[in-house]
């Protein structure tokens, strides 16, 4: 259990530190962490495929991406003021915190019901599996979409073949 | 101390996150960070399934889903910062106040 708690705790500094950070790159290596702590804390909790899953794709392919995309974007100082007061946000999100706290504090110390047999590849793969499929299809989709956003205009790709000529 | 136990921490740490995550995408206006953000905010959501599936008794369940969320997670930060390098290219910077058009 304390190894736990220590575990979310980084997992919490690495989070603020990701959201504090000036530069845009330091805040991608920070939310690599915070995702590898997670996988950490995911392994403790009994769900290690999750963890696995969560440590390639969240720490390793997500901050790929993100770094990616801070090259080609270039990494601008982010230290404008927000769009809503500090302190208007500081209210709203107590006023999200109580709202959590009446919806799910009184589980929070219910008992603890024992692990049913259900393993997660049968619930992956039999049950849920129409999900599964249509993941598939939605990471198709994703792939298809970041290639037409990131695809050069034609008129501006024959441009630029003509110039060269 | 018998009713603390490895869940009920976990629960307290998502709760946290999901505030920080909420936090960090009302005050940020840098659209790469608004990304950063809503990663942060998906983790207590990824978090929040598991312990939930263990807490019910029901881990298999709790895990599928939250594989699941990570790869809608994943689809949608990909497309997000797509559109934030289209929208560099288009408008020469990233701050989410100078691309509305809507004030003027």
């Amino acid at each position: 259990m304390v190894v736990q708690a220590l575990v979310l705790a980084s997992m919490l500094l690495c989070a603020i530190l990701a959201i504090q950070a000036q530069r845009l790159l330091v805040s991608a290596l920070w939310l690599a962490g915070c995702s590898a702590l997670l996988a950490l804390a995911l392994a403790i909790l009994g769900a290690p495929e999750v963890g696995v899953i969560e440590l390639s794709v969240g720490a390793g392919l997500v901050t790929v991406i993100f770094v990616f995309a801070i090259s080609i974007a270039g990494d601008e100082s982010t230290s404008y003021t927000s769009l809503v007061p500090r302190s208007f946000a500081r209210v709203l999100m107590l006023l999200f915190l109580c709202l959590l706290v009446f919806l799910a504090l009184p589980r929070a110390f219910s008992p603890v019901l024992p692990a049913g047999p259900m393993s997660v590849v049968r619930a992956v793969w039999e049950i849920r599996a129409l999900d599964t499929l249509l993941q598939v299809a939605m990471i198709f989709c994703g792939v298809l979409g970041s290639l037409g956003l990131l695809a050069e205009p034609r008129v501006a790709v024959s441009a630029a073949r003509k110039g060269a000529q | 101390m018998s009713g603390i136990s490895i869940w009920s921490i976990s629960l307290v740490a998502v709760f946290a996150l999901v505030m920080v995550g909420l936090y960090g995408l009302l005050i940020v206006r840098n659209l790469i960070k608004i990304v950063v953000c809503l990663q942060v905010f998906a983790k207590g959501t990824i978090l929040i399934m598991v312990v939930a599936g263990g807490m019910q008794g029901q881990p298999g369940v709790g895990s599928s889903l939250a594989v699941t969320v990570i790869v809608a997670d994943t689809v949608v930060t990909v497309m997000a910062l797509a559109l934030a390098i289209q929208v560099r290219r288009s408008f020469g910077t990233l701050d989410s106040r100078v691309i509305s058009s809507l004030k003027r």
